[in-house]
């Protein structure tokens, strides 16, 4: 099952065939996630403007934090691909480095979106609030959880290259780990459109 | 909370359940411990990664679901045989049809099927496994603990009973204020992680995994209709997980996607369940219409008529599935405009749904018919199945479905597309894939007795309830008056009713006579087959192929067969070590961990579900730093399972 033939320039993680059918494997993955999401979203536009008694969003959101979160969130995506580069280099150090970034810059998202939810909670606007407010916390959310699963997941791939190095198995992980944190930021582009700047033109 | 509120109580047939499950249990632990199985037990089947045995698992899991959910069933029919019976209260009556009918579907038909997907699909490609052999040990328990956390909520809490399509406001905190629901929503969730997994698991073995002689369009039509049902799989199961998931945010954390009040949509629920809920029918009809395929063209020794037509009807129909969901509620009131769009997708589906039913026709037509248990079943399954589908639709006619909504008519038309397609098939399939997996064929004579009895008992169960819709007697009432005029009709259903539970019952003692009497396999082709599986030893060894096959063409078996008839000698190769996977307790214990969250969250307990929680992510640490490569199997071992073939 591992020995398969290969030409020289095929990367690390394409050179065996469970790296080949994981990475497949995990792009019909991301096929349903965008099944998941897209019911998020198409949940979220149906509940638009239903905020009973409480505030809209029009009130609440603020274009300077939600601008940092998406340049930071952004940011990381293009640092994220630096990484597989280094990686595609056999660069180990490249990749740690750029992957540190990478993560530093999701925590500074992941930070920021709390901070706003807490700030919102204050402004009487909470989960429990109205069915605008629920959708608008479990889309946001949902995709803060993805942010935060991944953040976890890809210490503990960088735990396994410090141990093996730049591996078939180790960098197919990087690879594919790579793919959902581009994913992430590809449904934030989403966000940042259909909910804070639409919510800001209500 | 008291004992008295976790454990229900006040009904004899409760306490008698109690009294099962522990004797069923406490008989097992004693059958385990007395002949020293529990090593067995834990090596052979609960760590194991091979498809066959996971199969297997599956459809033991699918029967005794059937079970379960058929004495629901019985119970349903005891209630409403005579009018004002006082058997069931209205309450025990919709706890009945709520875990009868989400029981039937989640935890029956789909299990079923991809029970036979898992055993049969990788020996029709030529697989040695399927791609992710670990994710499928994970897909199958966490199907399974989905199930078992459904299952309790009747002696634990109470069950839910607000339908299998849980409507709101009916299944909101205020209507269903105990945990019955909350069983439903966590149940279900769980489970479909495990049918998620099913679906990429199989798309990318199908596409990937095959013998690279095997081109798509000579796969086995089985294959085929799997692959479709995967994709749909893949794209209708997560928006089922978010239903469920904002359900769950309502009842337990206070949001407002489905209330009556602060904006909230009732009507929202009921579109994101049959968004998810129509495509679920194919998933559970198409393997069923593969089954068929495979086995008419078996039994009729020809070809199958119109292969690629049989494919494309497939792939119109799985794009169909997704734009028909309003037809589920054209009463709710969402305009001519709408119902009428979605009145003509569904009446569209009947079209290739037709073509198959002639290719079926067509490919009987001249054959040499051997009438099988198996064979009947797939001819019993055209005739009732079109009786579902040409009712199918008159319901799809929106303005004629005002008369027909929520009355026995729509649980006829149901009943007979879903027995006589998916039961249907999954008899059909049992018997015809049961040597491969247990090397003995059930016996034949008790299959045909099970077969009359069961296909008389359906048609007598639900042909009179189309008369019923018409007489204007509404689906999940407990009970009518004896002015309604139903009882004759309802008396005939449920003596119907009782013959399928002995159709059943035989089933079972055949499973018991067959393991004791039958005559082994030695061939490995019992039915003179034409595609890949039957070209396997018996018992298939679990590496499956010693060397892979050569495809030349449809019904590659077929083909090899007619070579060496023709005096062309197969050639021996020598054999290479084979690669496995290891087998892995990780999945059983990370399903533990998921039942152990899901029940937390089912009594509110936050230390349980963050306990259960805990647990499920440590054991996918565990697992991200296994890197267990497998193992090989040895040429000697291979020339030993070989050499006694």
């Amino acid at each position: 099952m591992e020995a398969v033939e290969h030409s020289p320039n095929t990367p690390l993680e394409y050179q065996t065939e469970t790296g080949r059918l994981n990475i497949l494997g995990f792009w019909i993955f991301l096929g349903a996630e965008i099944a998941l999401f897209s019911t998020l979203f198409a949940t979220y536009l149906v509940l638009v403007g239903r905020t009973a008694d409480g505030p809209g969003p029009a009130e609440l959101f603020e274009i300077s934090g939600v601008l940092i979160e998406t340049f930071l969130l952004l940011t990381s995506s293009f640092t994220c691909g630096l990484a597989i580069h280094y990686m595609r280099n056999h660069s180990l150090k490249g990749v740690f480095l750029w992957i540190g970034i990478t993560l530093a810059l999701g925590l500074g998202f992941l930070g920021f979106e709390i901070y706003e939810f807490v700030h919102y909670i204050h402004e009487g606007a909470a989960l429990t609030t109205s069915a605008y407010w629920s959708a608008f916390f479990v889309l946001v959310g949902t995709h803060g959880a993805h942010v935060t699963l991944g953040i976890g997941w890809i210490i503990l791939i960088l735990i396994q290259l410090k141990q093996r190095g730049l591996t078939p198995d180790t960098s197919r992980k990087v690879f594919i780990s790579s793919l959902y944190w581009h994913f992430l930021d590809v449904v934030w582009i989403f966000i940042f459109t259909a909910v804070y700047l639409y919510g800001m033109v209500m | 909370m008291k004992l008295d509120e976790f454990f229900v109580t006040g009904d004899p047939l409760i306490y008698g359940a109690d009294v099962s499950i522990a004797l069923t249990l406490i008989g097992a632990i004693f059958a385990l411990t007395y002949f020293k199985k529990w090593k067995w037990l834990w090596t052979e089947w609960l760590t194991t990664v091979d498809h066959k045995k996971l199969g297997i698992m599956y459809i033991i899991a699918a029967v005794l679901m059937l079970f379960r959910g058929g004495v629901d069933a019985m119970l349903m029919r005891a209630q409403l045989t005579v009018p004002d019976a006082g058997f069931l209260d209205a309450n025990h009556y919709n706890e009945i049809f709520t875990t009868h009918g989400t029981i039937m579907i989640i935890f029956m038909a789909m299990p079923f099927l991809i029970g036979l997907i898992n055993v049969v699909v990788p020996l029709q490609i030529g697989a040695r496994d399927v791609a992710y052999p670990f994710l499928n040990a994970v897909s199958f328990w966490t199907f399974f603990m989905g199930a078992m956390l459904f299952n309790i909520s009747f002696v634990i809490g109470g069950s839910p009973s607000a339908g299998w399509t849980s409507y709101v406001p009916l299944a909101g905190l205020e209507l269903s204020p105990g945990v019955g629901q909350n069983y439903y929503l966590l149940g279900l969730q769980i489970a479909g992680i495990g049918t998620l997994l099913t679906g990429i698991n199989f798309l990318v073995t199908i596409l990937k995994m095959r013998v690279p002689s095997m081109k798509l369009m000579q796969m086995p039509i089985f294959t085929w209709s799997s692959l479709i049902t995967m994709v749909i799989i893949i794209f209708a199961f997560p928006v089922l997980t978010v239903a469920l998931a904002l359900m769950t945010f309502d009842r337990l954390f206070g949001s407002h996607f489905f209330t009556m009040m602060d904006g909230g949509m009732p009507m929202l629920w009921a579109n994101l369940f049959w968004i998810w809920g129509h495509p679920e029918v194919y998933i559970v009809i198409l393997p069923a219409f593969g089954m068929f395929s495979e086995i008419i063209s078996t039994f009729a020794r020809k070809t199958l008529f119109g292969y690629k037509a049989m494919v494309y009807s497939m792939v119109v129909i799985a794009g169909l599935s997704f734009l028909v969901w309003v037809h589920h509620f054209f009463t709710m009131g969402a305009g001519g405009a709408v119902n009428s769009f979605f009145s003509i997708t569904t009446m569209l589906i009947a079209v290739p749904t037709g073509v198959k039913i002639f290719n079926w026709l067509f490919t009987l037509y001249k054959g040499r018919i051997r009438f099988t248990t198996a064979m009947l079943w797939s001819l019993a399954f055209i005739p009732n199945f079109v009786i579902g589908g040409v009712t199918g639709v008159m319901l799809a006619m929106a303005a004629a479905d005002y008369q027909y909504h929520n009355t026995y008519f729509l649980v006829a038309h149901f009943h007979y597309v879903l027995i006589s397609g998916t039961v249907y098939a999954c008899f059909a399939g049992l018997h015809f894939w049961y040597p491969k997996m247990f090397n003995h064929r059930l016996n034949e004579r008790l299959g045909k007795w099970t077969f009359w009895i069961f296909v008389a008992g359906f048609n007598l169960c639900f042909f009179p309830m189309y008369f019923l819709g018409l007489a204007g007697m509404p689906r999940r009432v407990y009970t009518y008056g004896i002015g309604d005029g139903w009882m004759s009709l309802n008396v005939l259903a449920t003596m119907g009713g009782v013959l399928m539970g002995i159709g059943f019952l035989i089933l079972v003692y055949n499973i018991y006579y067959s393991f004791r009497y039958s005559p082994r396999e030695t061939t490995g082709d019992p039915w003179d087959g034409r595609t890949l599986e039957w070209s396997t030893p018996a018992p298939v060894p679990h590496y499956n192929f010693a060397h892979l096959p050569e495809v030349k063409g449809h019904d590659a078996f077929w083909i090899m067969k007619e070579e060496i008839k023709q005096g062309k000698k197969p050639e021996k190769k020598p054999y290479k070590p084979i690669h496995m996977p290891s087998y892995s307790g990780v999945p059983v214990v990370m399903s533990v961990f998921f039942f152990i969250a899901g029940f937390g969250m089912v009594f509110s307990w936050n230390w349980m579900s963050i306990l259960g929680l805990i647990g499920v992510l440590a054991t996918m640490v565990i697992r991200s730093f296994d890197y267990d490569k497998g193992f090989y199997v040895s040429v000697e071992e291979i020339e030993e399972h070989e050499k006694t073939t």
